[in-house]
């Protein structure tokens, strides 16, 4: 039974989470627009989440490799690695490693910031000194969610590649400019294209679900813990959820 | 009725049939009253009586569900939301906990409300204005501090300050003494009469400290059930011979 209590509790949340998406949109073009906030919050998100998401990025890309790279050998196509992985990271890895590591990172942050907010009266507080909360605290989150994102995975994909590469020099003994040649002769406009566009679905997710818990968090310090928690369960289902979604659609329009 | 002071002119603020629940629970079932200038109101009622939420009510950080509530000669439900936040500039709110912003030092906590109020800055100098602010509340080298470096009486009182700086005509105070020591609670209190004296403002005080109540109230109104049970002065309340009246007037006996 707590199966289906759950499928319905999440047909409920995405309702009002459209709800939330909805009122985003029409908060989101209309001034006053808090460039200041954005800007910080820009910074806040991304530089915050570099580190974790360079650090993780390369160890995906060596690890790949080092795994792949055997099996490549014994089918005598081994040189068709930087190929195979330059693909694999831009295409789904990258995005997704990040978007994951960003659901944990900002979605829980966001969530527990604007729930602490909420519980101590400070977007009260807010509201009644004449600042659109939404507009001030929401937006700009969303916002700087959704363009760090594909910022991040950029530095992902680029240190992952760079990861791979140094097992390929290793174990290969292939040059720099090789390997990348390779990878980028692999690339066309249908990977990185629905790759990208993927990566600002996946920060407007995230930024949309840190808010929505953290801006109706329940009272109290519990609240906030839940708050944090469910923004993180939430956003990494939508990542996935998206990502399942732009792959379907990319296969459509790109006919890969 | 009070009566050690007469009521001339028009309320500041009425109150008539106010209700509004959240789901089932039913927390105002009519209430009416006023304010009206320079005085100081007390309300005072049991804890989830619904005293926040009233005062809430006021500025439109809680629709009502039914009822009229006029301030300033505006009926708040019914105005737009920039009528709305110009009769927000001149109504402060002291929250409960003092609601500062933690991601803030104190001088862009004192700057917030002037974002978007620079026409009632009257020609002054931010900067001034902050620091004018901060003298007033005797916090002046706390200026670059963040809101978790201070104590609890320091936070009470940049609340203050930043609920003073667009100089309202009307202030709503949740509680401004709660989780204070004895003595904190006195140096609040005497900037809260000294606040008074010098602007000239009419307050709306919450508390349930009943010497702050004693010296600081015009008139008392008690919330019981959802409703203004009882009015009145501290001397004819506290005279009362209903229980219900006077459980809040007893001295703790335990
Ligand atoms: N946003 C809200 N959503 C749902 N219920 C609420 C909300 N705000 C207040 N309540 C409920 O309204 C009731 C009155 O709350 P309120 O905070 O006004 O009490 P209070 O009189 O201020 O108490 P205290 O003296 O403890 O501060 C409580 O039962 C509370 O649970
Ligand atoms: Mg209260």
């Amino acid at each position: 039974m707590a199966f289906f209590e759950n499928i319905k509790d999440l047909l409920g949340q995405i309702g009002d989470l459209t709800q939330f998406a909805l009122r985003f949109f029409r908060e989101a073009f209309r001034r006053p627009f808090e460039i200041r906030e954005f800007v910080k919050q820009c910074f806040n998100i991304g530089y915050n989440s570099l580190f974790l998401v360079i650090t993780t990025g390369f160890i995906m890309g060596l690890v790949l490799t080092l795994q792949l790279r055997p099996t490549m050998l014994d089918f005598g196509a081994v040189s068709y690695m930087p190929r195979m992985i330059g693909i694999a990271i831009v295409r789904e890895i990258g995005p997704m490693i990040t978007a994951l590591i960003c659901a944990g990172k900002i979605g829980s942050s966001i969530g527990a910031e604007l729930g602490s907010m909420k519980v101590t009266e400070q977007i009260d507080a807010m509201e009644v000194s004449g600042t659109n909360p939404f507009k001030y605290l929401v937006v700009t989150r969303i916002w700087a969610s959704t363009f760090m994102l594909p910022v991040l995975v950029v530095a992902a994909d680029a240190i992952g590649l760079f990861g791979s590469f140094l097992v390929e020099q290793a174990k290969g003994d292939v040059s720099f400019t090789l390997y990348f040649n390779q990878v980028f002769q692999a690339l066309v406009y249908g990977d990185i294209i629905p790759a990208t566009l993927k990566s600002f679905f996946f920060g407007f997710a995230i930024g949309l679900v840190g808010c929505y818990k953290g801006y109706y968090s329940e009272k109290g310090t519990e609240g906030v813990g839940r708050a944090a928690n469910m923004a993180v369960v939430f956003a990494s289902l939508l990542v996935f959820i998206i990502d399942f979604l732009a792959v379907l659609v990319a296969d459509i329009l790109f006919e890969i | 009725m009070s009566q050690n002071k007469t009521h001339d002119g028009k309320p500041l603020i009425t109150l008539k049939d106010v209700i509004k629940s959240f789901g089932t629970n039913e927390v105002l079932k009519g209430i009416s009253m006023e304010l009206y200038s320079n005085e100081n109101l007390v309300i005072i009622g049991k804890s989830g009586s619904g005293k926040s939420v009233l005062i809430k009510c006021l500025v439109r950080l809680v629709d009502i569900d039914s009822g009229s509530i006029n301030v300033l000669g505006k009926s708040i439900p019914d105005l737009s939301q920039v009528e709305l936040d110009k009769v927000r500039t001149d109504v402060g709110f002291l929250f409960q906990g003092s609601a500062l912003y933690d991601s803030m030092t104190v001088g862009e906590n004192l700057q917030f409300p002037l974002r978007r109020h620079k026409h009632r800055m009257r020609g002054q100098d931010e900067g001034q204005l902050i620091s004018e602010a901060l003298i007033s509340v005797g916090l002046e080298h706390a200026i670059d501090m963040m809101p978790v470096d201070l104590s609890g009486g320091m936070k009470r009182r940049v609340a203050l300050a930043r609920t003073l700086i667009l100089q309202p005509k009307i202030i709503l105070y949740d509680e401004p003494t709660s989780g204070l020591d004895p003595i904190t609670s006195n140096e609040i209190i005497s900037l809260i009469l000294n606040i008074q004296r010098k602007y000239n403002t009419a307050s709306i005080i919450i508390t349930h400290d009943m010497d702050f109540v004693r010296v600081v109230s015009d008139r008392i109104i008690i919330i019981q059930d959802g409703i203004n049970y009882a009015e009145g002065s501290y001397a004819n309340l506290s005279k009362s011979s209903d229980p219900k009246i006077r459980a809040f007037f007893k001295e703790r006996r335990l």
